[in-house]
């Protein structure tokens, strides 16, 4: 072909340069025996990112996060058998190529790594900003709510639950329509009581969550 | 039978229009939804008659069998009559109930008219789940109706509490009709009827439905919810709770009623739920002030009777229990309308203060007169003909004896109280009572001196209804009847309207028999009954005389009855059970979610990694195939590169300061590169390299906002749990990594790749080919990923605009000299040297002598400027684009692709920035990320798309020859467009990180440094926005 040594050569496919008889497949199996330095790493930094990522700082967390990332990376190498030749087709012959599809996947992920990296700082930094230091804390709407029930308090206010009170038929006895009996065109009033006609109150302060039904 | 849905739907969505436009005479037009539905009903009479049974099927999920089957027989004719004939005048009556200026009506016409639709599909539907469907939106649509008045509590906890009965009720059905759609091998509901599967399943399954049939009818014990949605609006109260939606519970049971009665579950279930309904609900109505909660205790009492007559199994019981439903919809809906009519006139529903009504309201009393006279069952009324063939059948009971015995003797009692409540209610809305009338004397005579003080005092009161507007009633005041005003025609009319059908039925007792009796007779047991006004001196009559007999005595003996109830103890009543229910449940919530959800990051993931290893862990201990022979290493070199990491990462773990570790960590990502080179991966190793590089430099970038060591924390204790679970994790991972490989059973799909890539993907490198076709749509789901990773940094540093300007080199001269420059915060060891040279010039505002390595050099701070950086910049930075671009072409073929080329670029931008500062990267980058984020992906869509469009699937390359002069022919392959938009995707989200975590950050360190130091006229607000609190 006259273009093989063209300085262009890598940007074009030359279609007759390989034979499709070559990139046919030619095996049934790959070696999966594992090699243990990669198991080693791969336990080595799963143990460690783990240890990180329990901590309470965002910038460890993270540092555990990307360990435990590069581990699984390697899980995938494992899973895909031997190591072995580029799989560039014309380089390496088909029977000696490492797993492409593990390659593939790795590769994409390696790139998110890069995408949360960047996402738990920018929260590490925020929090730094709004708190003064980058750690997590435990949630405050879930330790009161523990509290709550340890004391067992309702967590909400909420009549459907109170056992004293009118029934509900007795309350529905009190419930009047709009309705125009005299014929003057408008809704008549009737004898409301002040407490029988109420907004739902909106979350007051210290109930959040507790709507009342 | 679809076009009826269809204008009930179409109906609906149209009805707040209509209302805005028409006002309340918009329900006169909604009236023509479910008119329609009568209308084809009774069209339909004769041949339904002859055991026509029209049928429509159209297909919905053709895959999941679903299909929207709809079917009509006697049952159904009968229950679309009542709906659609019900619906229609109850809407007409609305027309004329509600004020004028009543809130919301828009909504309840919509709500109401889509109300109607759900039951014409309820009682039509031939397919279980749609029935389900059907039912379920009946459950919503009362629920809304409920709460109408959505200001008030009662309306409010009336309306929940119905919806989590019926919706408990319904979820049971859903469980049983799929078990009985499973079993039977088919959802159609009349093929289930004809052949009725059976075993243990199924009657499981019917428990289930009659659960579900026992919430929608308020049967005992879920009756309670029945008299509390009385808060519902009055009409609301007519048709679902008396005509419509408490009937699909008797519906439901008349349909598997000929299938499934002679079993034992279901005639135990319904006969004690039937009896123990109808006695419960009488029993209660005695004692009731309240109109409508009299006639919702009637209707719980009557429900009880229905559901017993048409699940009792008999044929003549069956015939009877149809005449009741339709007798019952006929004067209990009428009763409510005409507690409306009292309710508007009066301004209360309080028999207690009614007095006189009847003469006030003539027309009105004849309805209610007429209703009640059915339900007691006078002759020559419906409520008289079906009760009158209830007794005869049970008179003639299949079952044993003390059985039928029972149920008869309930039956007798509960309609003794069905006397007693009648004429009370009849009483207490239309009588003229003494007492009342005389504690109305007295109460005139106060208002009148209370009047007369008042118009002394100037015009307040205008004479019409005095007592309403001087002073606030007493709630117990009574009702003057010479004030009652009489109410319009239009609101008069469906009460009685109902009422005369109601006779008029009567009067032709064999023409119901021939509509009903086909039904009744796919019943499987007793001899065929019979509807008639006279059938001669029967034991049945003798019954009935007994028990107008017995209930009138109750009547007169009202208060001493009242009395009893009071000093009895009934036990616990259901209304407070359901409430102490909630709250258990409420309190069980609470404490489930305090150990469970602890709020502590750490927590939550320990108990993953926990569940990782006590799992899959001995998972894998018990069941994994350990490999019989492992080899050390595949290439020598791997050691090394092992050590590297393991060294670094433990270094990592152990290490307190903030720089350390993510250098550190660095070391172990480049080792880990390292093996991707060595396990014969490049791409893997060329990404990872750049990534690694990208990676420590933003993180630097932000660590130095952040403080230089990570805070001793007193954790002495959980260090060791983090620990162990670390190590647990670790050696859980390594026998995965050891295991995982001989899991396969298969031939690696990849294979096949090769020749795949290879034929089809036209590329050599098979990894890039992988990505830009093989497995394309996951490339573009991870390139998505990314955008949404990019919008969120920065989002969460720029906080007010993700798009902020573009910082450009002239902007930064032109804002002041007197800033000092960026990263200023060193001391200048060299000022004092400098200062003859640039500052000279810069004060003399001339331009530079010379050109500069980077335009934007001068913003930077002057000990922070690097002329050899800055020139090696210059000379770098071209040479870098130019080998993304190669990268990016070349990468079909050979290691590289878009999103090595896109890390290229952005390594190259880093570069600018570190040398030449915010500027500098606004100058080499004048883009916004987000434009090279959207392009990126609308890219690699877009060419997803030509595959298509050249017939064949998304996604799919294409190649494109091209003749080009000098090169020659060009080989294009549409995956290079693909890869270009990740390319683009990823330079975008390198771009936007330093964009954020970098320039923005700087500013914002800026600023704040000027904040703490300086003058106040330094402060700019709003770029301060995101600065330290």
């Amino acid at each position: 072909m006259s273009s093989t040594n063209h300085l262009l050569a890598p940007l074009l496919v030359r279609a007759a340069d390989v034979d499709p008889a070559d990139v046919a497949r030619t095996t049934d199996s790959i070696d999966m025996t594992p090699s243990l330095v990669l198991v080693l790493a791969i336990g080595v930094l799963f143990a460690t990112g783990v240890y990180l990522l329990l901590e309470r700082s965002l910038t460890r967390v993270l540092i555990g996060f990307i360990l435990i990332g590069n581990g699984a990376n390697l899980m995938f190498l494992v899973a895909g058998g031997r190591a072995g030749g580029a799989p560039l087709i014309g380089t390496t012959p088909t029977d000696q190529m490492s797993d492409p599809l593990v390659q593939a996947m790795v590769l994409t992920a390696i790139v998110i790594t890069l995408g949360l990296t960047a996402f738990v700082l920018a929260m590490a930094y925020r929090s730094w900003q709004l708190h003064g230091h980058d750690e997590v804390q435990d949630d405050l709407e879930d330790r009161r709510v523990a509290r709550h029930a340890a004391r067992n308090a309702p967590a909400f206010e909420d009549s459907d639950t109170e056992e004293s009170g009118e029934t509900l038929d007795d309350e529905a006895s009190q419930v009047y329509d709009e309705t125009d009996g005299d014929g003057d065109g408008a809704t008549d009033t009737r004898g409301e009581r002040p407490g029988e006609k109420d907004a739902p109150p909106s979350g007051s302060a210290g109930t959040p969550g507790g709507e009342e039904r | 039978m679809l076009y009826l849905l269809v204008a009930h739907l179409a109906m609906a969505l149209g009805a707040p229009a209509l209302v805005s436009v028409l006002g309340r005479k918009a329900f006169l037009v909604m009236a023509l939804a479910p008119a329609s539905a009568a209308v084809y009903a009774l069209s339909w009479t004769t041949r339904v008659m002859d055991g026509a049974h029209p049928t429509e099927v159209t297909q919905w999920v053709p895959g999941l069998g679903l299909e929207l089957a709809f079917r009509m027989d006697t049952l159904s004719w009968l229950m679309l009559l009542l709906v659609g004939g019900v619906g229609a005048l109850v809407l007409v009556y609305c027309s004329a109930y509600f004020s004028p200026t009543a809130s919301g009506l828009g909504r309840f016409g919509a709500v109401l008219t889509a109300f109607a639709g759900a039951m014409v599909g309820l009682v039509t539907a031939d397919d279980m789940l749609l029935l389900f469907v059907f039912w379920e939106l009946t459950t919503v649509f009362s629920y809304l109706l409920i709460g109408h008045y959505a200001d008030r509590k009662a309306s409010r906890r009336a309306a929940m509490q119905a919806i989590v009965v019926t919706t408990a009720g319904g979820l049971a059905m859903l469980v049983g009709v799929v078990i009985l759609g499973v079993q039977g091998g088919t959802f159609r509901l009349s093929e289930i009827i004809a052949e009725p599967p059976t075993g243990g399943a199924v009657t499981a399954a019917i428990v289930c439905i009659l659960a579900g049939a026992a919430s929608k009818s308020a049967l005992i014990p879920l009756h309670f919810w029945l008299p509390a949605a009385m808060a519902a609006p009055t009409p609301v109260s007519a048709y679902l709770h008396a005509a419509a939606m408490v009937k699909a519970g008797v519906y439901l049971v008349a349909r598997f009623a000929p299938a499934y009665s002679d079993t034992t579950v279901w005639r135990t279930i319904v006969i004690v739920l039937g009896v123990g309904t109808l006695l419960v609900g009488g029993y209660r109505a005695l004692r009731q002030h309240d109109l409508k909660l009299v006639l919702a205790f009637g209707t719980v009492s009557q429900l009880g009777l229905i559901i017993l007559l048409v699940g009792l199994g008999t044929r003549s019981a069956a015939l009877a229990g149809l005449a009741m439903i339709g007798a019952h919809a006929m004067f209990k809906a009428s009763l409510f309308l005409v507690v409306g009519v009292v309710d508007a006139a009066t301004g209360t529903r309080d028999l207690r203060r009614l007095t006189g009504v009847g003469r006030a309201l003539p027309l009105t009393a004849l309805a209610g007169g007429l209703a009640t006279a059915s339900m007691i069952g006078l002759p020559p009324l419906a409520g008289y003909v079906a009760k009158e063939a209830a007794l005869e059948a049970l008179l003639h009971g299949e079952g044993p004896g003390w059985v039928d015995a029972v149920v008869l003797i309930g039956v007798v009692v509960g309609s003794m109280f069905t006397v007693a409540y009648g004429i009370r209610f009849f009483w207490g809305a239309f009588a003229t009572k003494k007492h009342v009338a005389a504690a109305l004397a007295r109460a005139n005579e106060h208002v009148h001196t209370d009047a007369a003080a008042k118009a002394r005092a100037g015009k307040g009161a205008t004479g019409e209804e005095p007592a309403k507007q001087v002073a606030p009633l007493p709630d117990d005041a009574p009702i003057d009847p010479a004030r009652i005003h009489r109410q319009p025609l239009l609101l008069v009319g469906p009460a009685l309207v109902l009422a005369l059908l109601g006779l008029a039925a009567a009067l032709v007792p064999h023409f119901g028999e021939d509509l009903l009796a086909p039904y009744a007779d796919t019943y499987p047991v007793g001899e065929p009954g019979h509807l008639v006004l006279w059938a001669g001196l029967t034991p049945a009559l003798g019954l009935t005389v007994l028990i107008l007999g017995v209930g009138a005595l109750l009547f007169w003996q009202r208060n001493a009855v009242e009395r009893f109830q009071a000093s009895l103890w009934t036990g616990p009543e259901a209304d407070r059970t359901y409430r102490r229910i909630m709250r258990r449940l409420d309190d069980l919530a609470a404490d489930v979610t305090a150990v469970t959800q602890r709020g502590s990051l750490p927590f939550y993931l320990g108990a993953i990694l926990v569940v990782l290893v006590a799992g899959p862990g001995l998972l894998m201990l018990v069941g994994g195939q350990w490999p019989e022979q492992v080899k050390a290493w595949d290439r020598p070199a791997q050691l090394a590169a092992v050590v590297a990491i393991c060294v670094a990462s433990i270094l990592a773990a152990r290490s307190r300061r903030r720089l350390k570790a993510v250098i550190l960590v660095g070391i172990a990502g480049y080792g880990n590169a390292m093996l991707f080179l060595l396990h014969g991966a490049p791409d893997l190793a060329l990404t990872q390299v750049l990534v690694e590089t990208i990676t420590l430099v933003v993180m630097v970038l932000v660590l130095r906002r952040l403080p230089p060591y990570f805070s001793n924390r007193p954790l002495a204790a959980s260090r060791w749990v983090r620990l162990g679970l670390g190590v647990a994790v670790g050696v859980v991972m390594m026998g995965f990594a050891l295991t995982v490989p001989l899991a396969r059973v298969a031939s690696p799909i990849s294979l096949d790749f090769p020749a795949e890539a290879y034929i089809h993907g036209y590329g050599k490198n098979i990894v890039n080919v992988t990505l830009v076709d093989i497995r394309a749509w996951d490339t573009m789901g991870e390139i998505s990923v990314l955008l949404v990773a990019a919008t969120g940094v920065a989002s969460l540093v720029f906080l007010r605009t993700r798009s902020g300007e573009i910082l450009r080199e002239r902007d930064a001269t032109s804002s002041g000299a007197a800033t000092p420059g960026i990263w200023a915060n060193e001391d200048d060891p060299g000022a004092a040297l400098r200062r003859r040279g640039v500052d000279k010039e810069a004060e003399a505002g001339k331009q530079p002598r010379m050109l500069v390595w980077l335009s934007a050099g001068r913003t930077l701070a002057p000990q922070r400027r690097s002329v050899i950086f800055e020139v090696v910049t210059r000379v770098l930075f071209h040479s870098m684009i130019v080998f993304a671009i190669f990268l990016l072409f070349s990468g079909h073929n050979a290691p590289g692709g878009g999103f090595a080329a896109g890390l290229v670029v952005g390594v190259a931008l880093i570069v600018r920035y570190l040398a030449g500062g915010r500027y500098e990267l606004g100058e080499a980058a004048p883009v916004h990320p987000g434009l090279l984020l959207g392009t990126g992906l609308f890219l690699s869509v877009g060419v997803g798309l030509i595959g298509l469009f050249m017939g064949k699937s998304v996604l799919l390359s294409t190649a494109i020859d091209i003749s080009l002069p000098l090169v020659g022919t060009v080989h294009l392959v549409t995956s290079l467009f693909f890869d270009l938009g990740v390319f683009l995707v990823v330079v975008g989200l390198v771009l936007d990180i330093l964009r954020t975590l970098g320039a923005e950050i700087d500013r914002q360190a800026e600023a704040s440094a000027r904040e703490d130091a300086g003058p106040m006229e330094a402060m700019e607000p709003d770029q301060i926005g995101g600065g330290r609190r």
